[in-house]
């Protein structure tokens, strides 16, 4: 197997997690990656900094998030259904949660310019707020593909004052986006921070990300306590590139509370992919169920690529998951046995996205439908009845002219 | 795994290698070096290899070669374009050693690889060295590979007697900069700008000072790229450095040409602009 073979001919540098990771970028950003890791930890050993991101989470956020009961959706699925509701945060999914952190770190690291890629627009979206709510200017970076899908989310980017460039080059979608926000970083590196959006890219990106986003853990795990007296049997989220899984998972990981090869008791990690139009068409973006290991943005990591090692293009109905890459941790929890990933249909994830907006009034963003798409599977896993905490990521509000459009088609 | 016996009785690069001759040489009569590049399969191979004899005509001192990958992150639009181009039509990592092969016929001069680290894992660091030495290459160059990560590659290119170029860019601290020279062979790539790949008006500005600051750690030559599109901009990077580093210039002058273009009207155009540059740098 080839994770295998690499295993014995990648060098083990700084930020792996297990044999994933890395730092594979020009010499240019060396420099700036030593500097962001003294200063992310500088700043989260300084309570004073700790104290006004969690004020910040608290009073601008809306933190904590609720984790709701779906009663109906549980009645339905055959199981007991915790939603944790990512999608009640200041605009509208859990991806300010990094944003705030990491434009508040570039804040107090001198950085006067922060920069970003996006996918479905959401990240852009938090980016550009956190910029606004703390003076920084703002670029974003966006493929053209995704400009067309998620035109909502380019007019509330521009409206926040940020700069919005569009990509053309290759697949015009998250993974030039990303390509370009690298290459401007190259280019702006002494007065400008990257932020990256999810716990992908160069070392200390995945640790970083996964920081910021482990609030979403840290929560659910204290509520889910409160409301049934016992840790849930199965922890459930969508990957794309990963960050509100991890974000999800940490606490239990950090915890060693997880269910894994050889312990049976614990929590139950289950990732899910997008498989797109189905694995069998290649078109889809599931690199941790059909990709190998590879190095892509600085990191390797399960990755979508030919036999000689040129990416491939991804592809889902959700924006947010359109890459063909995914985070180093999520590699080593696949390899370790730590996590399950499954895969959901563009298909299913709009067949998940009706069925909670009818049972439970509540409309999930395409990427979080995945996860909900997922849950039969997750049944056969825990058995009937299992208590499961999903990760409701984001809101559905972005989506709709494409699901308009898409059902409309049908 | 690497076999470490391999390394104390292997070929060992730097003192006899075909760039060591060459900036021995250099040196001795006060000359520089000028590394033109190509992008192999662009847009196909014949192409290719059509300007890559048409700079060595040009007075190329050595060539870096091309071989393109789908996420070039430390290269500007012009080389990108050019990656694309070669995928679109078709470009395999075979004909990169077909065309070291034949290149290595046509001439005696350094021929350097340049790709990205993907390509060279998934074919293997110690398979794809060897098969660039085998096919008749003196070097790597990996611009997403830096110190942290390149001890592996390090020693599969001195198991198969190819220097590793290492990079030293603006933004590199003193301290970074002696670990970069510190085992590094061949020549020390000098980054012009704290940027991608292709021009831009102030490419020169800081390339005194960072040619200084590596200098005063190492003998190796030093070589500056990135953005050095012109005769007099060669010139004036040569007056500090060891040699220079043409790629976008080379290869916008023969993609402005078209798609319709002939390899042989391509290779003109490159050869045309490289004899210009030629012409501005001691020999």
């Amino acid at each position: 197997m080839s994770a295998r073979t690499h295993g014995e001919t990648i060098d083990a540098g700084p930020g792996r997690f297990g044999i994933y990771g890395g730092q594979y970028v020009p010499e240019t950003l060396m420099p700036a990656l030593e500097e962001l890791d003294a200063g992310f930890r500088e700043a989260m050993a300084d309570p004073a900094f700790t104290r006004e991101f969690e004020r910040l989470l608290h009073d601008y956020v809306g933190r904590p998030t609720p984790l709701y009961w779906a009663q109906e959706l549980s009645r339905r699925t055959g199981l007991r259904i915790y939603l944790k509701r990512e999608d009640l945060c200041h605009t509208g999914a859990h991806k300010i949660n990094n944003a705030l952190g990491q434009v508040l770190l570039a804040k107090r690291m001198g950085k006067h310019r922060v920069i970003a890629e996006t996918g479905a627009g959401q990240h852009g979206v938090a980016t550009a707020t956190a910029a606004a709510l703390l003076g920084l200017k703002c670029c974003i970076f966006m493929g053209e593909e995704d400009m067309e899908r998620q035109a909502l989310n380019v007019f509330r980017m521009r409206l926040l004052g940020a700069k919005v460039s569009a990509v053309a080059s290759g697949s015009r979608t998250l993974k030039d986006a990303m390509n370009e926000a690298i290459r401007d970083w190259v280019t702006t590196v002494e007065d400008t921070h990257y932020v990256i959006g999810t716990v992908a890219g160069p070392h200390p990106y995945p640790r970083l990300v996964r920081t910021l986003q482990a609030v979403i853990g840290r929560e659910a795990r204290a509520q889910i306590q409160s409301a049934e007296g016992r840790q849930p049997d199965g922890a459930v989220a969508c990957i794309g590139g990963g960050s509100n899984s991890i974000g999800l998972f940490a606490e239990w990981i950090d915890r060693n509370e997880v269910a894994r090869p050889g312990r049976k008791s614990g929590v139950r990690l289950f990732g899910v992919e997008a498989a797109g139009m189905g694995l069998h068409t290649g078109q889809h973006a599931a690199s941790l169920t059909a990709g190998r290991p590879g190095v892509l943005h600085g990191s390797y990591s399960y990755l979508l690529q030919d036999s000689e090692g040129q990416v491939q293009t991804a592809y889902s109905i959700s924006a947010g998951l359109d890459y063909p890459g995914v985070g180093p941790e999520h590699s080593w929890l696949r390899d370790s046995g730590q996590a399950v990933y499954l895969t959901a249909t563009d298909d299913q994830a709009l067949a998940a996205m009706r069925q909670l907006a009818e049972t439970e009034g509540i409309i999930p963003a395409l990427e979080s439908a995945h996860a909900l798409a997922a849950l039969g599977e997750v049944r056969d896993h825990l058995g009937r009845d299992a208590l499961v905490v999903v990760s409701l990521s984001g809101r559905g509000d972005k989506d709709m002219a494409q699901v308009a459009a898409r059902l409309q088609g049908d | 795994m690497v076999n470490l016996s391999a390394i104390q009785t292997g070929v060992s690069p730097s003192s006899e290698g075909r760039l060591a001759l060459l900036f021995s040489a250099l040196g001795a009569r006060g000359g520089k070096a000028f590394i033109p590049y190509v992008m192999l399969g662009d847009p196909d191979l014949n192409s290719s290899l059509a300007m890559g004899q048409a700079l060595l005509d040009a007075g190329a001192d050595a060539l870096e070669l091309g071989i393109p990958f789908s996420d070039p992150i430390a290269d500007g639009p012009v080389i990108a374009a050019a990656s694309q181009r070669s995928l679109a039509g078709g470009f395999h990592l075979e004909q990169a050693f077909t065309a070291l092969t034949v290149l290595r016929k046509a001439t005696d001069r350094a021929l350097c690889v340049m790709t990205y680290v993907n390509p060279i894992l998934q074919r293997g660091p110690e398979a794809f060295s060897a098969a660039v030495a085998e096919a008749g290459g003196d070097a790597l160059i990996v611009p997403d590979l830096p110190l942290e990560e390149g001890n592996t590659l390090a020693r599969t290119c001195a198991c198969n007697g190819l220097d590793l170029v290492r990079f030293v860019a603006p933004t590199s601290t003193d301290e970074r900069i002696r670990r970069v020279v510190a085992d590094a062979s061949g020549f020390i790539y000098v980054v012009s700008v704290a940027g991608v790949t292709g021009s831009r008006a102030d490419t020169l500005a800081r390339v005194p000072e960072t040619v200084a600051r590596t200098r005063t750690f190492t003998d190796l030559p030093l070589c500056v790229g990135f953005g050095i599109d012109s005769p007099d901009k060669a010139r004036v990077a040569a007056e500090v450095a060891d040699g220079v580093i043409v790629a976008s210039a080379l290869v916008r002058a023969a993609a402005e040409l078209g798609p319709g273009a002939t390899g042989q009207a391509r290779a003109r155009a490159a050869g045309s602009l490289a004899r210009a540059i030629r012409a501005a740098l001691p020999r």
